[in-house]
């Protein structure tokens, strides 16, 4: 787990920044940090090492072998043993530099995704609503690799830098004024490719950025494809696509002029180097100063360092992308509002009680969805919740299954505040059947179980009560058939019905269907319905409704009206007495009612006509 | 039906659902290739004289040994180093790094210039052929899959083509040099060098078909990953709910941890295999020594050749290093390729006709003609099915899930063609209306009204693009939505969210129904299109769309059937066949299939 670290201060650059998330890194994990770097040394040393082995091969084998027209053995033998052992050590070096700073990346992503998405699960519902789903992905999907993306090339830096300090010495023990040809020509390299990486970054993330935008708007173009079609703006997706696309492409195009022009420059500096090292090397040889070995030596080691010298600027641009990534899941892991719990266990055994005093809610600060609402349900009642598209009835069945806390006022349950109730206490009495059901890529049986310990028979008696026995044991697996992401491989009322016996399993004390029979068909919904009812002795049942075959079996009703409680009692006294109610449920009736005197009205005329 | 869709899709294996059934195109890496370049002839534009600069750029990598052979075999074969001509040779030798260079750079900016031009064209192609698809193409389950053809995809392709391409050509280019040049100053060291690093060329498809399935597994992993962490928030309520944060993250800590494993599996394979070349290039190196010294020895080459010959070994390393993960991304590039000219290669079945004919606005009238569908594969959902709907007529279609209503109306509006008879529009065959002249005339509301992440007013808008924000205004005032319009926190500019989400189930059918009347079509089709809506506002629609579709052709597929009581006449459906057609009045007063809806339903409305 990544220690916490404060938000830094804008006053601090991105650097600074930067290094402090790779110091989170190098502390929760010193040993693999340590043991690749000292890899990453080992390569480093032998890169430098190589070149020192071909230089004494040049002035102690090769050269003189030319000079004297003769070859000595055991010299010659040495130098090749020389060069393949700093070869396989250099092996070793960078086996171990890529295995150990691999393995760091991905211990450091493993730990980022745990963290975050404990927090998904810590965090109230409440959290959620304000976030949207495709943000929260991203925060522990690609936030969480730009976040440890300069571990990779990490470790080789370091080990660059150990390279650089060795050949520097080396020069300078070869030759001091060799030395210096080095000591221009390699900060130069080192400081284009920042600039280099400075420029390309910012290119790069636009492309990125872009690329994104490409992919969403396939995403909802294609989602949509129905809508588009049926309306025939086929051609106007396209070119909303086109456009974006073809920013893309001039992204792209940017991009590639930037590492078009950098790539052959960095490649032309060490080359340029060589040439210099051959010129000012030969002169320091006409005075004596050094060996022709030496020259091989030192020109040999540029060819080697040119590249591996790069990896300082991977990790300096990775920077300010892992700065943000780092950022993003920090706002996570920081975020705070989790859901306060007591110690207290429900009073209750059989059928719950619920109060609802004063409670209030609202999703945006300013605008509530629910006011001042106040009633209670008896043990054992069974509760039609009715109003309008829009009055608040989902917001109240969470309040009611404590998925969210009411922004004023109290819910109870057996007369405790469910604030004061201890963890688990609430979902251990309380099932929620939501409008918009949700399944695992599971089996039938651990999407309705999800890890309770109850008993295939149990399953099924669930099944039965919810209309879904049939079609569950039509399944090719049974209750072992995976239903797919979402439960894609099933229909929309089947997957109701799942939804509803993961909750008859549980054998709430208090069952919530917030709509939950709106995809299955009104022979099976009615089925259903009067299964609950005739079991519903043992829990209060709480119906969000609009037919008038659900509201019927209630034994009471809570009418809202914009996120007021208008009204509650039995059926045929709101129906008596509250206005809006009765608009609401009889409004095919009337029209009906309407229709049919319309209909008379016509047949007199026509009779009037006829007697006239 | 969308149940009898969702049937076809169970049947579906996880391998089918990765090659959706779009045509697989058969060609070999080599076709592919050839048939990608056809469709994107940005890609040969200047092709020649970036090769041209592709080979210059490459003989820049060996100025450094010559310039080394050069120096001590001519610069310091006397006593005393030969200043004036070390100087001229450097000098010669920067002049060549920098035009090298600047070809470099030329060639760099044309190539990336061309692809990119060219995969623009691609994905805006593949975009529209998805569009042009028929619904059967475009289902559910398919869409993430065809998202990848016009993104993921064509990334892969552009990243083979600005980097991989360009490293096979450099290294092929260098390799061949480097030969070249060494066989030039010794061929018997040539031999050596071949020697050595012949085995790695022969064994590095090996390591490649590794390392590719090793990363296979880690996209996998990945993929799994995402799907747990996305139920960890999708399914936020519902864990919530059941108290099942426990199991959730066991679960997220499964896949997270395996995701690591596989990477940590392919990293190992690719450090294991990655030094693998400096160890043959430094065997190389020695042999080269100890075999030059001798062969120099003997007088048959000079210092200054072989230690030139030491450094061109240098260039052996590069590009065999990089080899393996070149060879994957010319492995993913055809993939990508593949599949993306696998969507362009499915016929769009459901096309605009060639020369099609425009139909003039006004009064429309809808003729079925014998018509029969089954979805491919699948038994007939529709059968026989014969009606005339005259112009101005309003017509309720009833029936069970699953008796074909969704089926008529996909038909009606031209989503599907049927697999037998015909149908007319003012007695033109369906199949040879102009798309544009259909799309106007004819507007179908589903059920589920998708909508755009944008304003509430933007996507009203989005069925007639030049309504100005009076028309809109004025289209959800005529439907009776003023009010509900008005409780809205920002009115018309209210931010949907996406796919409309920050609104109800409800209200986002509201908005489709609004957004088909702005279209201002001569035939409205409503496919339970206010099913969500609560009974008092759905009232109110439907007088209010009696009001304003007078004189247009209407149908509507009603679960509730207070629709059907208001229509001219109700076709009711069972098994794929009208059973029964007629007035609500007449139908409902003798026995039948109409009769035992309507009871069951007026069961439902009263109590």
């Amino acid at each position: 787990m990544p220690a916490q670290e404060s938000p830094a201060g804008d006053s601090r650059s991105v650097m600074v920044r930067g290094f402090q998330v790779i110091g989170v890194a190098i502390r929760s994990e010193p040993w693999i940090f340590t043991a690749a770097v000292l890899a990453s040394a080992l390569y480093g040393g032998m890169t430098v090492g190589a070149s020192w082995a071909l230089g004494w091969a040049t002035d102690n084998a090769l050269l003189p072998a030319f000079r004297d027209g003769r070859t000595a053995a055991g010299t010659l033998t040495a130098a090749a043993l020389l060069i393949v052992g700093t070869a396989v050590l250099k092996a070793a070096g960078i086996m171990g530099r890529r295995i150990l700073a691999g393995i760091l990346q991905y211990r450091m992503q493993a730990h980022s995704r745990r963290a975050v998405t404990r927090q998904y699960l810590r965090l109230p519902l409440a959290w959620h609503h304000r976030h949207p789903t495709g943000q929260l992905l991203s925060n522990a999907n690609s936030d969480v690799e730009a976040a440890w993306a300069p571990l990779a090339p990490l470790p080789m830096a370091v080990g660059v830098i150990v390279m650089l300090v060795t050949a520097a010495v080396a020069i300078v023990l070869v030759d001091p004024i060799l030395a210096v040809v080095g000591f221009l020509i390699f900060p130069a390299v080192a400081v284009l490719n920042l600039v280099y990486q400075r420029r390309l970054s910012p290119l790069a993330m636009r492309a990125q950025q872009l690329r994104a935008e490409v992919s969403e708007i396939a995403h909802e173009s294609f989602d949509g494809a129905l809508v588009i079609k049926t309306l025939g703006r086929e051609d106007a997706e396209a070119a909303r696509f086109q456009a974006r696309a073809d920013a893309l492409r001039d992204a792209n195009i940017a991009v590639g002029r930037v590492r078009g022009l950098f790539d052959p420059l960095l490649e032309a500096l060490p080359t340029l180097g060589v040439l210099a090292v051959l010129l000012v090397g030969s002169v320091r040889l006409e005075s004596g100063g050094v060996a022709a070995g030496d020259l091989i030596q030192v020109a040999y080691l540029f060819t080697l360092l040119s590249f591996p010298i790069r990896a300082l600027g991977w990790v300096l641009a990775e920077l300010p992308r892992s700065v943000v990534g780092w950022t993003r899941v920090q706002d996570v892991l920081s975020a705070t509002g989790s859901m306060e719990y007591g110690s207290r266990n429900p009073e209750g055994t059989g059928p719950a009680r619920i109060d609802v005093e004063g409670a209030g809610y609202g999703y945006v600060p300013g605008a509530p969805v629910l006011r001042d609402v106040t009633f209670t349900i008896a043990p054992g009642r069974t509760v039609a919740i009715v109003g309008q598209t829009g009055s608040g009835k989902s917001t109240l069945t969470q309040l009611l299954a404590r998925l969210i806390d009411p922004d004023t006022g109290v819910v109870r349950l057996d007369g405790a505040d469910m604030r004061t109730l201890a963890k688990g206490a609430v979902s251990a009495s309380v099932a929620l059947v939501p409008q918009q059901t949700f399944l695992f890529d599971d089996s039938v049986r651990d999407n309705i179980a999800l890890g309770l310990d109850v008993p295939d028979e149990r399953i099924w008696e669930a099944l039965r009560l919810a209309q879904a026995d049939g079609f569950v044991s039509g399944l090719q697996a049974g209750l072992d058939t995976h239903v797919g992401e979402r439960g894609a491989t099933l229909s929309g009322g089947q997957r109701q019905r799942i939804a509803l016996a993961r909750a008859l399993v549980r054998r709430p004390r208090l069952l919530i269907l917030d709509d939950a029979t709106s995809s299955v068909d009104a022979q099976v919904e009615k089925r259903i319905l009067h299964g609950l009812r005739d079991g519903a002795g043992d829990s209060t049942v709480i119906v969000v409704a609009y037919r008038m075959a659900t509201i019927a079996l209630a034994d009471e009703v809570v009418y809202l009206e914009q996120g007021v409680v208008a009204d509650h009692g039995p059926h045929e006294r709101l129906l008596d007495r509250c206005r809006g109610y009765r608009d609401l449920v009889t409004a095919y009736e009337r029209e009906e009612a309407e229709r049919a005197a319309l209909e008379a009205d016509e047949d007199e005329d026509e009779d009037e006509e006829i007697v006239a | 039906m969308t149940a009898a869709t969702e049937e076809t899709d169970t049947t579906e294996t996880a391998a089918d659902r990765t090659a959706p059934g779009l045509r697989a195109a058969e060609r070999t890496a080599l076709e592919t290739f050839r048939h990608g370049v056809r469709l994107s002839p940005e890609f040969r534009r200047g092709l020649a004289g970036t090769l041209v600069l592709a080979v210059l750029a490459t003989l820049g990598k060996v100025i450094v040994p010559v310039a080394v052979q050069q120096v001590i075999d001519r610069g310091l074969r006397g006593d005393v180093p030969d200043i004036p001509f070390i100087r001229n040779a450097v000098v010669l030798c920067a002049l060549a790094v920098l035009l090298t260079a600047l070809c470099g750079y030329l060639m760099n900016v044309r190539l990336y210039r061309s692809t990119e031009s060219g995969l623009a064209t691609l994905r805006g192609k593949g975009f529209r052929h998805v569009h042009d698809l028929s619904v059967l193409s475009q289902n559910s389950e398919r869409r993430g899959a065809l998202v990848s053809r016009v993104t993921g995809d064509v990334d892969q392709i552009s990243a083979f083509m600005q980097w991989g391409g360009m490293v096979v050509i450099v290294a092929c280019g260098q390799l061949l040099v480097a030969t070249t040049l060494m066989a030039v100053y010794s061929w018997q060291l040539t031999l050596i060098v071949w020697g050595c690093f012949l085995p790695v060329i022969i064994a590095l498809p090996r390591f490649q078909k590794l390392v590719a399935g090793a990363y296979i597994r880690v996209r996998e992993r990945a993929g799994e990953m995402l799907a747990a962490v996305s139920e960890s928030v999708v399914g936020s309520a519902v864990i919530r709910a059941h108290a099942t944060e426990d199991r959730t993250a066991e679960r997220i800590d499964r896949a997270v941890d395996a995701q690591r494993a596989a990477q940590t599996r392919a990293q190992k394979i690719v450090g294991f295999t990655f030094p693998i070349t400096e160890l043959v290039a430094a065997v190389a190196i020695a042999l080269v020594v100890v075999a030059g010294v001798v062969l120099g020895v003997g007088g048959s080459i000079s210092a200054g050749r072989l230690i030139a010959f030491l450094f061109l070994i240098t260039l052996f390393i590069s590009p065999l290093q990089t080899a393996t993960e070149v060879l994957n991304e010319a492995q993913n590039a055809i993939a990508g390729w593949r599949r993306i000219l696998g969507v362009l290669d499915t016929p769009a079945d459901v096309a605009d006709p060639v020369d099609g004919s425009t139909l003039p606005r006004g009064p429309i009238s809808v003729t079925f003609e014998d018509v029969g569908f089954a979805y491919p594969g699948g038994p007939p959902v529709l059968r026989e099915v014969s009606v005339d709907i005259p112009p101005r007529t309003r017509v309720a279609v009833v029936g069970e899930t699953g008796s074909g209503k969704t089926t008529f109306a996909k038909l009606l509006t031209r989503l599907m063609d049927p697999s037998s008879g015909r149908i007319l529009v003012d007695g033109v065959d369906l199949r040879r209306v102009r798309f544009s002249s259909l799309r106007e005339r004819v507007v179908m509301v589903p059920q589920d009204g998708f909508l755009f992440d944008a304003s509430l007013e933007d996507n009203v808008r989005f069925g007639r693009p030049s309504a100005t924000r009076a028309d809109v205004e004025r289209a959800l005032t005529e439907l009776g939505l003023a009010d509900w319009l008005e409780g809205l926190p920002a009115g018309l500019d209210t931010p949907v969210g996406q796919r409309g989400e920050s609104l109800s189930a409800g209200e986002r059918q509201l908005v489709a129904l609004a957004r088909a009347y702005l279209a201002d079509p001569d035939l409205l089709l409503l496919d339970e299109a206010t099913s969500a809506v609560d009974p008092a506002t759905e009232v109110r629609l439907a007088r209010a769309l009696e009001g304003v579709t007078r004189g247009r052709t209407a149908v509507s597929i009603a679960h509730r059937l207070s629709t059907a009581q208001a229509a001219d006449e109700v076709l009711v459906f069972q098994h794929g066949r009208i059973v029964q057609r007629g007035p609500h009045s007449v139908l409902v007063a003798e026995p039948g299939v109409y009769a035992d809806l309507y009871a069951s339903w007026t069961a439902g409305v009263t109590s």
